[in-house]
């Protein structure tokens, strides 16, 4: 594949879409909350902006539309709730580093590699940027899911779990031209709802266990031995 | 105004209004009333299903399409597609209809709960208002046209619950509340990114992009759909859907789920969720095998569906053994069964699809009658826990008996609906894939052995000094073991046609 021969916009949109990945690798391996939530917002804009330049190419108006859905929740609403949060529990020094972050990112460079591996054989040759960006998405969302494992802090982990929703909708945008206009609103409402849901959980679960530490949520294991 | 515009307004509307009531026993009877709307208006619609015969036809009003598959109603609400055929109507009418009965028995348990202090008045609020909520949302999964319609409503069906199952603010309310939350957030997204993925296949054989996530359209269309795409969003879409039918691997967040919420949440996830996020499944295999129908492994998606449900089967099975929570106990049960549907529908071929979509059927009238039981029964005992439960027979013989009955139901004693299912799958294995009956039946014998291990104490046991016997109001687990029963002794005519039909939909061959 010859990424060289593409229309420029696209080799623009694919520039775009590598950089939401690495801000992934970012927010994998932040340790501080505010920065972690300055990360997302930046990868929120940024798929905001894939949105945009995706519309003019296609001349697909309701994209215009999801550009600026995507701005104001993920680059602006759900950073901003989030950041309020962090402040209202007091948890802006805060700082909690990876078990092993050499490995984690090691991990991850794997899933990337993986994300191609899967997406190359599926779609055909010719389709070279769409071939690209499907990949890139994957890791992107394969990424969020790790980091929702590794991390052990709750407000890292819906980071996580958002940033899995950025995969989705990069995804989306760039290889169908945006799902339509309904189920695009539908998800962005469940992930507005689901946003709402986390703070309150924050509360709860600071109420419980006095932390955010989700690794002291262990009351639930599974008992062994016989009784 | 139609039949379907009613089935989805009622719970929505009742979701707002009980948003508003605060006594809390105006409450209870409003919440009875919506899900008893809810109902007639779902066997409303199952009639006017019925009455179409296999003949396309439309439900009506502006903007109906015909429906291109034979035996189904298509039509436009809001400008969203929804069709009903004879499989989803079916769990239609049996999500209302468990929706009623638990509402019947959830007002007496949830006056008890809040006179014991365990929730306040505005909680009691929330709990009602998301009870009809989630009816809401599983009413739409089921009922819509558009996969992406269908993937919102199973995520809003989590959220909607997420807040019961941490109801009671205990620590371990909150902790499986969270798991709930995460493992289904990142199982549901999995599914999302196989839907974008089944639009992007459809976008290159459907013209008219709005269409391109419609079922009925990508069912025409299956055979054209690149195969290689699909196979992938399958695996992406099992995963996701399979989240939340509970199969073993991703069934951690379950058991935690139903033991911690209250009781009639139990019941629904048990009984209704869990046959949603089937249905769902089910519904994208048929896809799947349109589009793999011509490749060299045209059988794919149901030997992964094979492959994951009876994992799920056993696994489940052998840790009924170790459990000391009552409810967890169930909730393993749950997997079970999900995970033998899983098998029934992977295995294919009209007889054991016949025999799966029967033991949804049982299986949810049966758990949620235990589960209503057991909400009885630790009012009694006071504790979730297996070893402190003894002797029900003896301080509330109803309940006892009830438990005993209904467990005796599950494990798929005759005469009961639940053998014939399992006694239909297991022919079907036989038939077509004859070692998998060997594995079924150890599988069988296992779990029942759990069951009743746990079982026989509670219910003959001596029971400790002081136990009372509480108000407890049977009739919605009478009046399933009753169905139940005769489900197993005789399934009438009507049922066993439409059940046939559903068939003929999924396989392409009746089997009456």
């Amino acid at each position: 594949m010859n990424l060289s021969l593409l229309p420029l916009l696209q080799q623009l949109v694919l520039v775009l879409a590598a950089i939401v990945l690495f801000l992934s690798f970012v927010l994998l391996a932040q340790n501080r909350l505010i920065s972690a939530i300055h990360a997302f917002a930046w990868q929120g804009a940024l798929v905001a902006a894939v949105t945009t330049v995706v519309a003019a190419t296609g001349h697909i108006h309701h994209l215009y539309f999801s550009a600026a859905l995507t701005l104001a929740l993920k680059a602006l609403l759900i950073p901003w709730m989030l950041h309020r949060l962090v402040r209202r529990l007091e948890l802006e020094r805060h700082t909690e580093s990876l078990q092993s972050p050499t490995l984690v990112t090691m991990a991850a460079v794997a899933l990337v590699i993986f994300s191609y591996w899967l997406v190359l054989p599926m779609i055909q040759e010719e389709l070279t940027f769409t071939r690209n960006i499907v990949a890139i998405s994957l890791a992107v969302v394969l990424i969020g899911l790790l980091m929702m494992v590794f991390r052990t802090q709750a407000v890292a982990q819906v980071l996580g779990f958002m940033s899995m929703e950025n995969g989705l909708f990069l995804a989306a945008v760039s290889a169908t031209g945006g799902m339509p206009l309904v189920v695009e609103l539908g998800v962005a409402f469940d992930v507005l709802v689901a946003m709402v849901l986390f703070g309150v959980f924050f509360l709860q679960i600071r109420e419980s266990i006095d932390s955010l530490d989700v690794d002291r949520l262990n009351r639930l294991r599974e008992t062994g031995g016989d009784q | 105004m139609n039949a379907l515009t009613l089935v989805l307004l009622t719970p929505l509307l009742g979701a707002l209004i009980l948003g508003l009531i605060r006594p809390p026993p105006l409450a209870g009877w409003f919440n009875l009333g919506v899900s008893a709307l809810s109902l007639a208006a779902a066997l409303w619609l199952a009639w006017s299903v019925a009455l179409v015969s296999d003949l396309p036809g439309d439900l009506g009003g502006p903007g109906a399409i015909n429906g291109p598959i034979a035996g189904s109603l298509a039509g436009d609400i809001f400008g969203l597609p929804f069709r009903v055929d004879a499989f989803n109507v079916y769990l239609v009418v049996l999500t209302a209809f468990v929706a009623l009965t638990t509402s019947v028995f959830s007002r007496p348990y949830m006056r008890y709960v809040l006179a014991i202090g365990r929730i306040g008045p505005r909680r009691l609020r929330t709990y009602h208002s998301m009870y009809q909520l989630f009816m809401f949302t599983m009413l739409v999964a089921l009922t819509t046209d558009n996969l992406g319609v269908m993937w919102v409503a199973v995520e809003g069906a989590t959220l909607a619950t997420v807040l019961l199952v941490s109801l009671y603010r205990t620590p371990e309310a909150v902790e499986a509340a969270w798991k709930y939350f995460i493992l289904c957030g990142v199982g549901i997204a999995l599914a999302l990114f196989g839907t974008v993925l089944t639009y992007f296949a459809a976008q290159q054989v459907i013209s008219d992009p709005a269409a391109g996530l419609n079922w009925s359209t990508l069912y025409t269309e299956a055979g054209r759909l690149e195969p290689a795409v699909m196979r992938l969003a399958f695996v992406f879409l099992l995963v996701g859907y399979g989240t939340k039918v509970g199969l073993v691997p991703m069934h951690q967040w379950l058991p935690d789920a139903h033991s911690e919420g209250p009781t009639p949440m139990s019941a629904v996830l048990s009984g209704l969720l869990l046959n949603v996020a089937l249905y769902a499944v089910v519904r994208l295999k048929m896809l799947v095998d349109g589009s793999l129908a011509h490749t060299d492994n045209p059988h794919l998606a149901g030997y992964l569906l094979m492959g994951f449900g009876l994992t799920s089967f056993l696994v489940a099975g052998l840790f009924l053994h170790r459990q000391r929570d009552i409810k967890r106990m169930f909730s393993y049960s749950s997997i079970e069964h999900m995970g033998l549907m899983t098998f029934g529908f992977g295995l294919g071929g009209p007889l054991a699809t016949f025999g799966a979509l029967l033991h949804m059927l049982v299986h949810s009238l049966t758990k949620s009658a235990i589960f209503v039981t057991v909400g009885h029964a630790t009012h009694i005992a006071g504790t979730q826990a297996i070893e402190q439960i003894r002797g029900l027979i003896r301080t509330q013989p109803t309940v006892g008996w009830s438990l005993l009955i209904g467990v005796a139901a599950i494990a798929g004693f005759p005469p009961f609906g639940v053998f014939m299912s399992e006694f239909l799958l297991l022919t079907a294995t036989m038939k077509t894939a004859p070692w998998f009956t060997l594995v079924l039946l150890s599988g069988l014998a296992v779990a029942f052995a759990g069951l009743f291990r746990h079982l026989h104490p509670m219910v003959y046991g001596t029971p400790p000094e002081g136990q009372q016997p509480v108000a407890a109001n049977m009739i919605p687990v009478a009046v399933h073991l009753t169905l139940v029963l005769w489900l197993g002794l005789a399934i009438p005519a009507f049922l066993a046609n439409w059940l046939d039909r559903a068939t003929g939909l999924i396989t392409g061959t009746r089997l009456l």
